[in-house]
């Protein structure tokens, strides 16, 4: 990358800290600050998790919610309280968590601050296919998915598939540019395909594909959540490979490579597990923005941008981020529910600007 | 010419057919308006087709701003319409013919079905009123983006002549979104589902089963959810009758036997 202004540039202020990490030997051990993030971010997402589905809406009574003497067909509390809060908030860990991540290894794998989790054109993929399948009224389950989601997984797996296959076609390791430029012009392509679908749709299915693209975590029930587990467990389980590579990819693959990474792997598994993270988080919950710029850039304001120590805690506080945004979303205005994404976007927008103008 | 269904539903009823020469995309119902030009819908009116057929009245929704401006510079005349509840439905039948020189159709049109309504009322007045829930739209297989009727609009009266008690009487919107916990702490004791095809129909053991999800639910638990279908349950037009005497029917069998 020899581009003076732009993605480069931003890429290096990420990466000016995170090389001279190991020469300040006066900090504690990095085993130890991992250690200490993880308590701390961990303690946050388990008390959010805890606390949210104790509030809601309705007032319960968690003796007749955890009572064994009532039939759980009967009972109200039990069912508001297992069926309609819990899931949800399970949901909202997972998606918040899965995004955040996701928003962070993209960030350093395009070396661009600005990255977000659906720059590269999954999210659109995403939902043109999901758009397709609510104007093509299918309702046929695929396994354990239902049509939306299965169909939502399989757009954002061929938009990754695409832009993976523009970027790595011409050299051995990732064109970080063709990459972005690709993810842009794939969402801007996607998003006139699912304005068109949209106009041939009648009122019915524009309502419906709408409301999918706000977001929504209420998942009722766990089927969609064991079914996208797999998923992001497997997507978190090549995370774990990643943070010392991220570092020095955030270099620049020259210096990286320099440096004894093998850039085209680290590349593959960055963009992988990313696109793997995103999809399974948008075909459980719609695309909900914000989320993966947001909570990366605070825990970075927190902790440095060490991407061992970045990485955890922003799964983290991912979660906690968005199972509190889910909980303001269906309390603030209750009975109405205002769209998580809205939600998001209200905090993320403003953030998002800030973040933008601050540097200039 | 009429950009709004549900009028162009009016115009035929009121003898006014023969003098329609356009109507919307959306416009299936009679079938006579299938021969008919069309020129565009809420979202995308064609001007140009609109003003190339030269006609006298062109019926638009309220929100179509620009296109009102369009007519007026033509020098047409615009009829524009909002969708609210069964007195708006009876009073716009009223204004749309003295508008097209129907009068005493629209006057008889207005009080039948006025009549009809009233029928029904009397009918299940006296009959315990079921806590209703009225949704007209979700994702198929799942409880996820329900659409239900609120407290004012064309569902909401509709329901109520009908005997039923909405359960989103208090929320002062055409339309809710209710999360599942809101479902569940509404408790309907029926559960009534309107769609305009018949999609939902073919599927109708499946797309009950979804409601399993929540058996504490009165009418879950009771068996009491309920597929209609038709796009006179979506359509606020003269039909309106059709749809209230169905969920009549629906809610209080006892009554029409």
């Amino acid at each position: 990358m020899t581009r003076p202004h732009g993605p480069a540039e931003a890429g290096h202020y990420v990466s000016a800290d995170a090389t001279s990490l190991p020469r300040r030997k006066a900090r504690p051990s990095v085993r130890a600050r991992v250690a200490a993030t993880l308590l701390g971010f961990g303690a946050l997402a388990v008390a959010t998790c805890v606390l949210a589905p104790l509030v809601g809406t309705t007032p319960i009574s968690f003796a007749a919610a955890f009572s064994r003497s009532i039939p759980f067909d009967q009972n109200v509390d039990a069912q508001i309280f297992f069926v309609a809060r819990l899931p949800r908030v399970l949901a909202g860990a997972l998606v918040g968590s899965a995004l955040a991540s996701a928003g962070v290894v993209f960030q350093a794998l395009l070396r661009n601050p600005l990255a977000t989790p659906f720059t590269l054109g999954v999210s659109a993929g995403a939902s043109l296919g999901a758009m397709l399948v609510i104007m093509l009224g299918g309702a046929i389950a695929l396994g354990p998915f239902s049509t939306v989601p299965a169909a939502s997984l399989a757009g954002a797996g061929l938009a990754a598939a695409m832009v993976y296959w523009l970027a790595t076609r011409q050299e051995r390791a990732m064109s970080t540019s063709v990459l972005l430029l690709a993810g842009v012009t794939l969402n801007a392509f996607f998003s006139a395909l699912i304005m068109f679908v949209q106009y041939l749709a009648d009122f019915a299915q524009v309502y419906r594909a709408a409301r999918w693209i706000m977001g929504d975590l209420d998942v009722g029930g766990y089927d969609s959540l064991t079914a996208s587990l797999p998923l992001i467990v497997s997507s978190f389980a090549l995370f774990a490979l990643l943070p010392s590579s991220l570092n020095l990819l955030s270099l620049g693959a020259d210096a990286a490579a320099a440096r004894g990474v093998d850039v085209g792997r680290a590349q593959r598994i960055a963009f992988l597990s990313a696109s793997l993270a995103t999809s399974a988080a948008v075909s459980l919950a719609g695309p909900i923005g914000f989320v993966g710029i947001v909570v990366p850039h605070l825990v970075r304001l927190l902790v440095g941008v060490d991407h061992r120590i970045v990485l955890p805690a922003s799964a983290l506080f991912g979660a906690a981020f968005l199972v509190a945004c889910d909980l303001a979303a269906r309390t603030l205005l209750a009975p109405i529910e205002i769209p998580v994404g809205v939600v998001t976007a209200m905090i993320g927008g403003p953030f998002f600007l800030w973040l933008l103008v601050r540097k200039g | 010419m009429s950009l709004v269904p549900a009028l162009t539903e009016v115009l035929f009823a009121l003898g006014a057919g023969p003098q329609v020469v356009g109507v919307s995309s959306f416009d299936e119902f009679p079938p006579e308006v299938k021969t008919l030009p069309k020129v565009g819908a809420l979202l995308d009116p064609d001007t140009e087709a609109v003003l190339a057929l030269r006609p006298d009245l062109v019926i638009v929704y309220g929100s179509q701003s620009e296109l009102q401006t369009q007519l007026r510079r033509a020098g047409l005349r615009a009829f524009s319409y909002r969708h609210g509840g069964i007195t708006t439905i009876l009073a716009t039948i009223r204004e749309l013919g003295a508008a097209t020189g129907h009068r005493a159709e629209s006057d008889a049109l207005a009080s039948t079905l006025q009549a009809r309504l009233d029928a029904v009322r009397t009918r299940v007045n006296g009959r315990p009123r079921p806590r209703t829930l009225l949704v007209f739209e979700r994702q198929p297989g799942t409880l996820r983006g329900v659409y239900a009727a609120g407290g004012v609009g064309f569902l909401h009266d509709v329901l109520g002549i009908a005997g039923g008690a909405n359960v989103f009487a208090d929320i002062a919107r055409e339309s809710v979104q209710p999360s599942v916990e809101t479902l569940l702490t509404r408790a309907p004791d029926v559960i009534l589902e309107v769609r305009a095809t018949g999609l939902i129909e073919r599927r109708t053991a499946s797309e009950r089963d979804a409601w399993s999800a929540l058996p504490s639910i009165p009418a879950v638990r009771n068996a009491r959810i309920h597929f209609l279908t038709g796009d006179h349950f979506v359509v606020p037009g003269p039909r309106l009758v059709q749809a209230t005497e169905a969920i009549a029917r629906t809610l209080h069998p006892d009554a029409f036997k």
